[in-house]
């Protein structure tokens, strides 16, 4: 992997640029940095953006100037990160696929050449790796898609989705936080809230996180809704090895 | 106890520094545009740096005072009238219970701010009270003020000392044509020469696409090496971005918080005020600063804040004239 470069970025952020191409291990290194700053508390860091393979980081020069932050970062980016002690950390989304919570199930399927029993194992057979989030809070940009259920994006996008949407939108797939407007092929609903504003933690995940689709039926998903609702509902999460 | 809305303006919001923390999350930072006249609006009546305010565009409110309260109204100058009376600006007001606080359209910038002694009562949302009207959170209800919003006060606070000096030299803002110090990169070398060359070198006219989110301007083409596409990557407020038709775009408050087009250059934070309070047609041009002489020009308006701060506690005559005539009355005493 290409060493990290600290571009300026103005004089109260720096750009960390990891590599120029989308790949996992790029995320991952990325995701270990944000993790080893936050540890290191240093003073002046207001807010970090990690994208796809770049670390935007937003300081208070009135608290740190760009020389001792950018030596200070110098050296953090030279600790190793080791894979081996990394782990997957991810996260179980409930969802019902078809019927009336996926609006265009047989969209994906006719244009896949596939039945929705086997469109819905291949969504749901994999764990996807939350590359950023961005665009709306807590939209996650998810990577890995399996190719045969690439799926064009609606001519005509709707006017509001409903949050908690799952859809599929040319090369990527993706849970709807809010309630907003969209172009996406909507193939199942979760009653998980991935983003609310009202909890401790609004947003559920985190980037350099996963997410694996949990195919439920309708009755087990108007009982997780009820759990959601009366707040006792535990969202499962597992811990891999990478 | 609290101020009611008689007329909203075009776009009045309650604003603070901005919701920082949660970007990585994609919430927007939000927060006032122009940061310099929301610091002094909030110097003027001794407020908490980042207590929020009231940002108006274009068009401002007309606002009803239901308790008492000490204001200040700064950023440009909307023909603001108390009771038909026109009032100050840059200067400590006392609102009177039943008082009509009255804006009209922007004589000179575009966007005005007024604190109050009695801080505004909405809620604080993951650390901020700024409105984001894109996920609808924070400020008031989340949204645009509106007719008949009636917005509490959380304190009493009708009293402030050193009253009378509390008034300082409005900012200029109707220049013919401003130059914002930018810092380069962090995309820079995504374009050519020339291309570097015609963006610090042309006069840009703000288009009328400007509204919190960011600014397009107009002017000659700035032309890249091999496109401007870039795998998204985070922006900051002030980041000015080229996308391939070659006119750049000046990110502000309302900002997504990631984008795919490379960014040329950053403009530095002490000249994004004066972006800000440009109106459509107005020209700006670019200077290329380093990053340190940037943080310099910051340190050196903090600096002038502690000068302003200073200047408005200063007794005033009146009050000096009291303690003469105190001093003076205590020899009878003795």
């Amino acid at each position: 992997m290409q060493r990290p470069k600290i571009l300026v970025a103005g004089d109260s952020s720096v750009l960390i640029e990891f590599g120029n191409e989308i790949r996992p291990e790029t995320n991952r290194r990325i995701a270990a940095t944000v993790q080893l700053i936050r540890e290191q508390q240093i003073e002046g860091i207001v807010d970090m953006i990690p994208t796809y393979c770049a670390l935007l980081i937003n300081y208070d020069p009135r608290v740190i100037l760009y020389d001792p932050l950018v030596k200070r970062l110098q050296s953090l980016l030279k600790i190793e990160v080791s894979a081996g002690e990394e782990k997957k950390r991810i996260y179980e989304i409930p969802v019902c696929y078809g019927g009336k919570y996926g609006p265009d199930m047989d969209i994906i399927a006719k244009h896949a050449g596939l039945t929705e029993e086997e469109v819905i194992r291949i969504h749901s057979s994999r764990d996807y790796l939350i590359y950023m989030l961005g665009f709306l809070p807590g939209f996650t940009y998810l990577g890995g898609l399996d190719e045969r259920i690439h799926t064009p994006r609606l001519q005509t996008p709707r006017v509001r989705i409903e949050a908690g949407s799952v859809g599929i939108g040319g090369s990527q797939t993706g849970i709807y936080p809010l309630d907003s407007p969209g172009g996406w092929n909507l193939m199942g609903k979760t009653p998980v809230k991935t983003y609310d504003p009202d909890r401790e933690v609004p947003i559920l995940v985190e980037a350099g996180e996963y997410i694996r689709f949990v195919p439920v039926t309708e009755q087990e998903y108007l009982r997780i809704e009820e759990e959601v609702r009366n707040g006792t509902y535990q969202v499962t999460i597992h811990e891999e090895e990478a | 106890m609290g101020i009611r809305v008689l007329k909203p303006g075009m776009l009045t919001t309650v604003q603070d520094l901005g919701r920082t923390g949660y970007q990585s999350q994609g919430f927007s930072v939000a927060g006032v545009m122009d940061v310099r006249s929301f610091k002094i609006a909030n110097l003027l009546v001794d407020n908490p740096e980042n207590e929020p305010v009231l940002e108006f565009t274009l068009i401002g409110p007309t606002l009803e005072f239901t308790s008492d309260t000490i204001i200040a109204i700064t950023g440009g100058d909307f023909n603001p009238t108390i009771n038909g009376e026109p009032a100050p600006m840059y200067t400590a007001i006392y609102m009177h219970k039943g008082d009509i606080l009255k804006f009209g359209s922007a004589v000179t910038g575009s966007r005005g701010y007024i604190s109050f002694s009695s801080y505004l009562k909405v809620p604080t949302v993951m650390g901020s009270r700024c409105t984001n009207m894109k996920s609808s959170i924070g400020g008031f209800k989340g949204r645009k003020l509106q007719a008949d919003d009636y917005i509490m006060f959380r304190i009493k606070r009708r009293y402030l000392p050193f009253f009378l000096s509390r008034t300082l030299k409005p900012d200029e803002m109707d220049q013919e044509q401003v130059t914002l110090r930018v810092v380069m990169g962090p995309q820079d070398h995504m374009f050519t020469k020339q291309g570097i060359q015609t963006f610090l070198n042309s006069a840009y006219t703000v288009t009328n696409e400007f509204d919190r989110m960011g600014c397009r301007l107009d002017g000659p083409f700035i032309a890249s090496k091999s496109g401007s596409d870039i795998i998204s990557d985070g922006i900051c407020f002030g980041s000015v971005q080229v996308p391939s038709h070659g006119k750049p775009i000046i990110l502000l408050a309302d900002r997504q918080t990631t984008g795919g087009y490379a960014k040329i250059a950053t403009v530095a934070s002490v000249d994004i005020p004066k972006l800000v309070q440009r109106k459509t047609d107005n020209k700006v041009r670019f200077k290329a600063i380093t990053v340190y002489e940037a943080q310099k020009l910051l340190l050196d308006e903090m600096a002038e804040f502690d000068e302003m701060r200073k200047t408005i506690h200063r007794p005033c005559r009146e009050v000096l004239e009291c303690r003469l005539t105190a001093k003076r009355i205590r020899s009878l005493f003795e």
